[in-house]
């Protein structure tokens, strides 16, 4: 089951390794970034909305609880960087228990505003009770790794591209896994997996927070790369952002969250040069690409060279 | 005391009367499709900045003003189902979900090209010194927006359960197969949900603007109010929908006023959320409103 | 083996169910048979969990059931199939079959994430153990298509095959014949036979084939209108006369 991602995983490592070889525009490194950033986010998304069926608007909550408890841990309590991502991973999950014990009983749009409820109250939160309110804090410290310190972009982009790698790896092994076939037969039919013995809403939150600890480990990377942090990052339109990646990129591949979340983030700056028209050409590139390639980019490439219609 | 409160109140309803305008207008098109169309906010804001652009920079009179942006809102929502929706149909719900998304990031695009990212105004409806009730200051601008606000929704009401065509519609909505074998055009039915639904916007748009200002973004925030006044009255129920645009709209107001201004977004969702997890389908809805179809 | 106790079912006022009481006695093939709207179904989902019974018992190898929820009778060994197939439409027939082996199995988020080895040979030996079920229901050649790309007589097979990889010691079957030709209803009636002769399965069914149900059943529980109106083996069911009142009118008599 491996052996039928290999070749894509070599591929993608190879990106990953000579990327900062031929790009070396610091710029154009810190975009890969957070496209990066974006990619974790959009995979545990993914996971949740392509395999198992559940919608969520509220991931952005999830990034800022990652970003606003790693920092405020590492600057105010001096606790390592690391150490401090893995508590904010920890209370992400508390969270993300707690809003999935009610939210995933509810369905479709009913689930979709519930998850928003739960991202914009963060949002409110954060922005109320975060160090320095709507205007965010800085000098949070930067990521240090058994004594090497994480400063440059080059640094920061094997870190968050390599954490992407090894996290999708990790997800395609549970994709292909008992607990991923369930989750996909929960997506299929919830009075079926039930019969089969699956736990449906034991699993349902497992997912959720899954989804939940990689947009929160993104969160915390986000803080400690930029060093400086606000609300305005973690707002809905962060979630909606996130949606669009991975509906773009292709709801039933964790392939096409990586290169929605690459191509969303790239846009608007590749779109910069059209100065006051860049968000109308951003809405229609989105627009026409939703029309003519509905099942998203990756899966309708992948049925391209399969030869299928 | 109570005059603060009064003042509160009536703040509340004027702003909870937009987001009853924009929840119904989202239920029009649910019923009709079990989308929701997040473009709805835009119409609102399509409103606003078009009527200014008869009437202030065209110097167009006042009530033809009215007429062509009215028209001219209606038309982008026809044309925004034939162009995205119309060739969707049939396919995944989240995806077209997702295109009235994108179709609103166009919408904003086209706006602040065109009116920049300056906020917008133009005279109230009537010139004239506010009324004082209790002591509470009510401008005249608020009562035409109250005003307009029930009068749409009274019409609407009266469209979907006393004339041929409104019926037609709400048969397609509870059934499109037996709807279809009756002899109506669903397809057609489609399209007049989102003209409705624009030109509801584009009203409440008109409204609103002497009082509160338009801006070219200002259209997401009122999707989602609007969003959360149809959940909170239960999917598909129009009157849910106007119900739950003012209770978050007085809510709203009452948290800035008592609470905090920063809580005002918090507070509303949280009833919401409360209303979600132990009455799934809306305050107003039944059980059977929950079958919504699946993503 | 199965034992229904006085059991009743409401819905908003509409008695589903009234004072049903019968056994299912181990290795017996028994059917469920009654007019549309006799409360079958809602018999089944009461067995299996999907409802509780308003009232009444319903025991299970001498354990009380009727309190459970679905996935815990599953664990218990109570598989079961649907009326209107509610197989996992967009994943491969194996991976169907694969699915019913969860219980079986225990992997979780971490190892299989890591692919700890553990993991690695319990998935081997469910690719295993399901590939071998679709060879004895013989679909082992279409283990590769969509589960809803199949043909409606298949999708039952799958269905059933799907329950027999949960090991299951009873099987619910609702209308497996619905919407099968004659010749694959023959070869489904040879089927369940064979189930419970190879693999000592009890079969309780829900079936309006009467030819069906009088060729394979050992006994048969008659409901109409949420009442049990007779029991018995198929020939005293097709001489009692409550039964032919109840069908008088319905177009599939024997």
């Amino acid at each position: 089951m491996v052996k039928k991602h290999l070749l894509a995983y070599i591929v993608f490592i190879l990106i990953i390794i000579f990327f900062p070889f031929f790009v070396k525009s610091s710029y154009t490194l810190s975009i890969a970034i957070f496209a990066g950033i974006n990619a974790l986010i959009a995979m545990g998304l993914s996971l949740l909305m392509g395999y198992a069926g559940q919608v969520s608007l509220g991931q952005a909550g999830f990034y800022g609880i990652g970003a606003y408890v790693s920092a405020i841990l590492s600057l105010k309590f001096g606790i390592p960087p690391v150490l401090s991502a893995l508590i904010a991973a920890l209370v992400a999950s508390v969270a993300a228990i707690i809003l999935a014990i009610p939210a995933l009983k509810l369905k479709g749009h009913y689930l979709a505003v519930a998850t928003l409820g739960f991202g914009e109250i963060i949002y409110v939160i954060l922005n109320e009770l975060g160090p320095g309110g709507p205007s965010g804090f800085g000098d949070i410290p930067h990521i240090s790794l058994l004594g090497y310190k994480f400063i440059s972009a080059t640094d920061h982009f094997y870190l968050i591209w390599i954490i992407v790698f090894l996290l999708i790896i990790f997800s395609f092994n549970i994709i292909d896994s008992r607990i991923g076939r369930a989750m996909r037969a929960i997506h299929d039919s919830e009075t079926g997996s039930s019969s089969m013995g699956v736990d449906v809403p034991l699993l349902k939150t497992k997912v959720f927070v899954l989804s939940a600890v990689y947009a929160s480990i993104a969160g915390s990377f986000y803080a400690h790369y930029v060093t400086f942090i606000s609300p305005s990052t973690f707002s809905l339109f962060h979630s909606v952002l996130i949606l669009t990646m991975v509906v773009i990129g292709g709801a039933s591949s964790l392939w096409g969250a990586v290169v929605g979340a690459i191509i969303i983030t790239a846009l608007p700056e590749a779109l910069r040069k059209f100065e006051e028209l860049d968000v109308l050409i951003y809405g229609l590139i989105l627009t026409l690409s939703l029309l003519f390639l509905r099942k998203g980019i990756v899966p309708t490439f992948i049925d391209k060279i399969k030869g299928k219609r | 005391m109570l005059t603060v409160l009064l003042q509160f109140l009536l703040s509340g309803i004027t702003v909870g009367s937009i987001y009853a305008l924009v929840g119904l207008g989202f239920n029009i098109i649910y019923n009709a499709t079990s989308i929701i169309n997040l473009a709805q906010g835009e119409f609102v804001v399509m409103g606003g900045l078009i009527m200014w652009f008869f009437s202030q920079s065209m110097q167009i009179p006042f009530f033809l003003s009215i007429v062509l942006t009215i028209l001219v809102v209606g038309l982008i929502g026809l044309i925004m189902e034939r162009l995205t929706i119309n060739p969707l149909k049939n396919s995944d719900l989240l995806l077209m979900i997702m295109i009235t998304v994108a179709v609103s990031i166009v919408f904003r695009g086209l706006l602040m090209y065109k009116f920049g990212k300056d906020p917008y105004n133009y005279p109230p409806f009537s010139e004239g010194e506010p009324f004082i009730i209790f002591g509470a200051v009510i401008q005249q601008q608020v009562l035409w927006v109250l005003f307009i606000a029930l009068s749409c929704i009274g019409l609407i009401f009266f469209f979907f359960n006393r004339t041929m065509i409104g019926k037609a519609m709400s048969a397609c909505a509870v059934n499109p197969t037996a709807a279809k074998l009756v002899g109506i055009n669903v397809s057609r039915m489609i399209m007049l949900s989102f003209f409705l639904s624009a030109i509801l916007g584009a009203i409440g748009g008109i409204a609103i603007t002497p009082i509160s200002l338009m801006e070219y973004d200002k259209g997401p925030a009122l999707a989602v109010k609007g969003f959360c006044a149809a959940i909170m009255g239960g999917l598909g129920n129009g009157m849910g929908a106007v119900l739950g645009g003012f209770i978050i709209g007085v809510l709203e107001t009452l948290t800035a006023g008592y609470i905090h201004s920063g809580f005002k977004d918090a507070v509303a969702l949280v009833i919401l959320l409360t209303i979600l997890f132990f009455k799934p389908a809306g305050l107003f809805g039944n059980k059977s409103t929950l079958t919504v179809r699946k993503f | 083996m199965l034992k229904i106790d006085g059991v009743w079912k409401t819905f908003g006022g509409i008695t589903a169910l009234m004072d049903v009481s019968f056994q299912v006695k181990k290795g017996e093939i028994k059917a469920l048979i009654g007019p549309n709207g006799a409360g079958k179904t809602t018999l089944f989902n009461v067995i299996s969990g999907v409802y509780k019974p308003d009232r009444g018992a319903i025991t299970f190898e001498e354990k009380t059931i009727s309190n459970l929820n679905p996935v815990k009778i599953a664990h218990l060994g109570i598989s079961r199939t649907f009326q209107n197939v509610e197989l996992f439409g967009r994943m491969t027939v194996l991976e169907n079959v694969m699915v019913g082996r969860h219980i079986k199995s225990k992997a979780g988020f971490f190892s299989s994430g890591l692919r700890l080895p553990g993991m690695i040979n319990e998935d081997r030996e469910i690719r295993r153990l399901s590939e071998e079920i679709l060879e004895y229901v013989g679909l082992k050649d279409k283990k590769d298509y969509l589960a809803g790309d199949m043909p409606i007589g298949s999708q039952r097979i799958l269905e059933i095959a799907r329950a027999l990889a949960t090991e299951p010691k009873m099987l619910l079957l609702d209308e497996p014949a619905s919407g099968l030709n004659d010749a694959e209803t023959r070869d489904l009636s040879l089927f369940i036979k064979k189930l419970r002769d190879e693999k000592d399965i009890t079969v309780l069914l829900v079936e309006h084939d009467m030819g069906l149900v009088m060729d394979i059943s050992d006994n048969i529980v008659v409901l109409n209108f949420g009442e049990k109106i007779a029991e018995g083996t198929p020939n005293e069911i097709r001489n009692n006369k409550h039964v032919i009142d109840a069908y008088l009118g319905e177009e599939d008599l024997f």
